[in-house]
This record gives C-alpha cells, structure tokens and sequence, in this order.
C-alpha cells in the first residue's frame, strides 16, 4: 500500500475513530463521577442561561485583567482564528472535506490564507518562546504542553512542504509528488490522535468547565 | 499537640493563638503512609464531577497568577494559583482521572508523598485565601478557590494544617468558639453591653422572627457590632433572639478542611434557628461564615433550610430598601471593601451600595471592586498563621494603596475579619486610616423614628 493510501484511507480512519472515541471518553470520563446535590436556596434558577452565558462571556477578559493578559490573549485569537482559517478555508483542504462528508463551501481569498498561516506560525512561536521564558508557564509546563504544541504545528509546517501551485488553484485527486502529502496527511492524524487525551482537549472541555462554573455563580447570583 | 499549649492572643490588632515559639504544622503521631493514605481517601472523595471537569480543563496559560494578589506582589510563580493545587491535580490524574489505570500502570505520575505534601502546606493555606479572584480570570472558567477548599479537605485528614489554624479550628470544635467566645463570655459580654449601651440584648427567646449570630470576632475585639446589630433589630421592630445554643458564625471547620467540624458548627446554628422558630437567620459581618452557611449549610444538614439565611449587608439592604430601616444622611465620601465571600463569590455584591447609597455617602470605588476586587489578604484562615504575616502584609498593603487612591474620607466593609486584617496591616504599615464596619455606620445613622412606623 502506498503511503497516501495508508494516510487517505486506514490511517484517517483510524484517527478519526480515536478522535471521535476518546472526546466521548474524556467527556464520559468526567460525567461518570457523581454530582453532588444542592440543597441551597438558589438566588436564582437560570442557572442554564448562567452556564451558557459564561461560556460566551469568557472568551474576553473582564477589563481589570485586560491589561496585563492582551497580548496572550490577542495571541491566542490570532492562531485559533488563523487555524480556522488554514483548516476550513484553504482550497485542497476543502476538497479534502468534500471527499469525507460530501460538504464544500468557497474558499478564503489568497491574502487572507497567507494572513491566517502567518497569524498561526507567528503564535506558536510565541507560545513556545513565553512558555520557556515566563517564570508562571515554565512552572507549570509539562510533557503535555510541549507535544500539544509539537502536534499543533507539525500539520502547519508540513503543509508548507506541500503548497505547490497557486493558493486558489484546485489540486488534483492524486498529486503530483505524494509522499508531502502523504506525510502532511498523517501529521493531521497525530493531531487528531493526541487531541482528546492532551491539553488540546480544551477544544471541547472550555464549555464544560465553564458551564459549569457559570451555572454555580448563576445559581448563587454571583457575576462571572 | 495538646490544646493546652496553644494559649490565645486577645490583645493584638489580630486575634489567634499566640506565636508558637516551636511550630507544630504537622499534627498527631503517624506514619507517613497512613497520612498520605488518609490524603489520598480524602482527595479521591472530593473528586467529583465539577472537579474533574476542572481538573481536565486547565491548559497551564498562568492567567491566574495575574488576578492573584499573592503572585501580584512578590512576583513568585510558586504563587499561580493551579500551581497551588498540583499534588491535588497529580492525585486526581493518577487515581481518578480519565487514563488513571495507565497512569498507575506505567508510573507516568508518581504517587504523591507526605514531603510533597507538606512543602505545599505553606501554598495551599498561607498564600491562599480562597478569595475567588483567580476564577474570574481563568479563560476555562475553573473554580480554582472551591478546589482549593477541597485540598484542603486532604491536608486535614493527612494531619497537615498550619499550626495556628489547626489550633483555633480545634478550639472551636471543642470550646464552640475559636477565640473564647463560650456561652458563658457571650452571656456576660452581652449583659455589659446591655448596661453599657442602654440597648435590649435579647438572648435565647424562646421563639423569634430572626435568629442572630455573630463572628467571634466580633465579640471578643468588635463588641460594638453586637450593639449595632441590637441596636437595627429594635429600630426595625423585629422579634428577635440570639442562642446560646447557636451563636458562632465564624467556622474554622471549613478553614481548616475538617468537614466534620465544619457540619457540628453549621448544625449548631441550623438547630438554634430551628428550635426558636425562626424566619431569617442573619449572618455577621464575616465572609467565611455567609459561604458556610448560606451555601453551604443546607448541605450538612442534607435538606434545604426551613428559613432564610441573610448575610447582615442584605438584611440591611432589604429593610432600607422597604423603608422599615431609615437612616440619616452620613454626608462623607466612602470607599468599600468587598469580602470575596459575600460579593464576588457569595452573589451579594449589590447590597452594601443599596445601604451606602440610602446613607447618601459620596461612594468612590476602588480600580478594582466589586466583584473583581482584591481580598484583604487575611481571608481563608490566613489572619490566624504567623509565618504568613509578611506575605499577607503585602496584599494588604495593595489593597491599602487602592482605597487610599480613591481619596475618600472613610474605607467600610462588612466582614469583621477584613476590618481585622486592616487593623492589623494598618498597625504595621502605619495606614492612617480604620476600616469601619458597615452595620456600625448604619446602626450610628438610624433616624429618630423608623419609617411608616
């Protein structure tokens, strides 16, 4: 079997199952431990509008922590965006889409993908150097932290190796060097592999944790 | 450790044990691993839902240490508030989490040991106050001070609590007070005060509307409290009682991680209240005592409350608010001091400014207030603990700066504990201003004649 079969049909597959396995683990993992009752008054009974209400309100700090999170912040947006952007709205990967699930959608101009790229690389980057130099995320960095940065940027930097006609231009089924792909592809796959059982999990895991605690300050009438 | 050896400190801006010439933050005779196994039980216990959605979600960015006043002032990154929960979050991945078994199998996270344990004694209770302000940073939205509070649970059981606060936790269980306050101190002290202020001291009515507790503090260094409180009470017309068989608020037991103490405290003011049939219990000016009771409370006793539980700042608020308090006009400028328990994690941040405002003060807020604001830095057991006072002096002293910046004439707050913690600070960074408490202002404002009575 060749590599770009082994990465289009096995390989995805089988990423794709442990992707979709181990959210439903890691999710089920935490629902499975009991919940404790709360006998209370409640200030307020929206706790559901509370839940979902904190997990829209913190994707911005509150302005007292602005200041001394922006540029962490803005980061963050920059590469989460700029990942969108490469993942969704690049053409071969949207055709990539359209074998898999039959869906396809134009895709982004050529400028704003080059943005995107550069908004990813130029973030994890960041991340990478803050979290060797800040004394807070030095501390607190584990194996984890690294391999989710690896996997994160490995798609993006072998995806380099694999652009080779204009950004607009529709690739074709078979390409004309494989192997790039092949590899690009299976980056991709170690990305989806490592994402429910890493840090990367926070993916899913930020509406928890954040519902959660919204829904407990809703119910005491506490701001959040 | 004999409780005889741990003779209190009346005198002081703070009150506690006096310091423990030889320091004893490692209690009882045991082995080591009996202790981390009685860690180990405990922290598996606390592990539930909400936990291990926390647990599973933090991505290390180090937000918190930016909203945490500890972090703020010394610059430490041993201060991050998650660093402050690792041994917590080591146990839960290796005994509960999602991938324990491969984590156990292959030892990718080795068991936690009782040294580990006890270098973090000095993090998870010194420099934490439980005040809540990392949570309303962390972009995951965790609860960090309720974690915080459950590892605390494990310390307990481990025999690992700073001596102090072990020492006047164990004092209450045992005395059911944590400052002396006995029923016999509290039936004197409130017999003087009757003398003294001219004012009813109504003590174990059989039957009452509201049922009134206090913070030790208050009776053994703040006696006016207790005046202001009876003082409101008869301008407001209320039938009312305090118990001698529930009266302190204060409850170390939740400090100090003893849930068991936590629940004997908590049931003595439940079956006061029960006893006299009363509607409302209020809690004192003290934070801790409003989480313990008001949201805690119902809890230990496993059903909800059959009456309401105010903090002293909402009853207030409630009564100016429907005219059956009136006060005059202060006429001065005033800052607040928010107690973390009661505002930003208590949900009851709006009602001192309802009271500040029917007293027409000029309130200035702090940079940061509210539900966003600093703690006093003696919250969550901290004011009791010696070796922490240098490091609780400097967010005290933060928070100084942030009401001296206001320029208003009088800083207020409505936690005996906080006013304890600016005494203190204020005596050793010679502040020149005094906290005031807001049941005294209102107490000191009371118009002539109730309204509509």
């Amino acid at each position: 079997m060749e590599l770009l079969e082994l990465a289009r049909g096995p390989g995805l597959w089988f990423a794709l199952a442990v992707f979709g396995f181990g959210s439903l683990w890691r999710l089920w993992a935490i629902f499975r431990r009991p919940g404790k009752a709360d006998y209370s008054e409640p200030r307020s009974g929206a706790v559901a509008a509370g839940a979902l209400r904190a997990i829209a309100t913190r994707m911005w700090h509150h302005r007292t922590f602005r200041e001394r999170t922006l540029v962490q912040t803005l980061n963050a947006y920059g590469y989460h965006i700029g990942l969108a952007i490469v993942f969704f709205g690049f053409v071969p990967h949207i055709g990539f889409i359209h074998r898999l699930t039959g869906l396809s959608w134009p895709a982004v101009p050529g400028w704003l993908f080059v943005v995107a790229v550069a908004l990813v690389f130029i973030g994890l980057i960041y991340v990478f150097f803050a979290r060797l130099t800040s004394p807070v995320q030095r501390l607190l960095s584990n194996f984890d932290d690294w391999f989710s940065w690896f996997v994160t940027i490995l798609p993006m930097v072998t995806g380099m190796a694999v652009i080779a006609l204009p950004l607009q231009a529709t690739y074709p089924p078979v390409p004309l060097d494989p192997v790039p792909v092949a590899i690009h592809l299976l980056s991709l796959e170690l990305l989806l592999v490592w994402l429910p059982f890493g840090k990367l999990a926070h993916v899913f895991l930020v509406f928890v944790s954040r519902g959660m605690t919204g829904a407990a300050f809703a119910r005491k009438g506490a701001g959040l | 450790m004999s409780e005889a050896s741990h003779p209190l400190d009346l005198e002081s801006p703070r009150l506690s044990v006096k310091k423990p010439a030889v320091r004893f933050d490692k209690q009882g005779e045991r082995p080591d691993d009996e202790r981390l196994g009685a860690a180990m039980t405990s922290f598996v216990k606390d592990f539930g839902r909400a936990t291990a959605a926390y647990m599973d979600s933090c991505i290390h960015c180090g937000n918190c240490a930016e909203a945490c006043h500890f972090y703020l002032e010394t610059g430490d990154p041993r201060y991050t508030p998650i660093w402050k929960l690792e041994p917590f979050k080591q146990a839960y991945q290796r005994e509960a989490g999602p991938f324990a078994w491969l984590y156990r199998a292959l030892n990718l996270k080795p068991a936690i040991t009782v040294e580990e344990l006890e270098s973090w004694q000095e993090l998870l209770y010194d420099s934490c106050t439980m005040c809540g302000r990392c949570t309303m940073i962390c972009p995951m939205g965790i609860d960090i001070a309720s974690l915080v509070g459950l590892a605390r649970h494990g310390m307990y059981q481990a025999g690992l609590v700073p001596h102090e606060l072990w020492a006047v936790a164990e004092r209450a269980e045992r005395e059911g007070s944590p400052l002396g306050a006995t029923p016999k101190v509290l039936k004197d002290r409130l017999e003087w005060l009757a003398d003294e202020h001219e004012v009813e001291m109504r003590l174990d009515q059989p039957e009452a509307d509201v049922l009134v507790t206090f913070s030790s503090i208050e009776i053994m260094k703040y006696p006016q409290s207790l005046v202001a409180t009876a003082k409101v009470l008869e301008h407001a017309g209320f039938t009312w009682t305090i118990s001698s068989r529930g009266y302190e608020a204060t409850n170390f037991g939740m400090l100090s991680g003893n849930v068991e103490w936590q629940k004997h405290s908590s049931l003595k003011l439940i079956e006061a209240a029960i006893a006299c049939k009363a509607k409302i219990m209020i809690l004192p000016e003290c934070g801790h005592a409003y989480t313990a009771l008001r949201w805690q409370g119902a809890n230990m006793l496993g059903r909800p409350l059959p009456f309401r539980v105010l903090h002293i700042s909402e009853f207030l608020a409630e009564n100016v608010a429907n005219g059956r308090i009136a006060v005059k006009q202060v006429g001065k400028s005033v800052t607040f001091h928010d107690p973390c328990q009661v505002s930003r994690r208590g949900g009851a941040t709006r009602a001192p400014r309802v009271v500040l405002e029917a007293l027409g003060v000029d309130l200035r807020e702090m940079a940061d207030s509210g539900d966003v604001g600093f703690c006093c830095g003696g919250g969550g057991g901290v004011i009791t603990i010696h070796r922490a006072d240098e490091l609780r002096y400097k967010t005290t002293a933060l928070k100084m700066r942030q009401m001296d910046a206001t320029g208003a004439e009088l800083p207020v707050t409505s936690c005996s504990n906080c006013r304890q913690t600016f005494d203190d600070g204020g005596a050793h960074l010679k502040w020149d201003k005094e906290m005031t408490s807001l049941l005294e202002l209102v107490a000191d404002s009371l118009a002539d004649r109730p309204a509509g009575r």
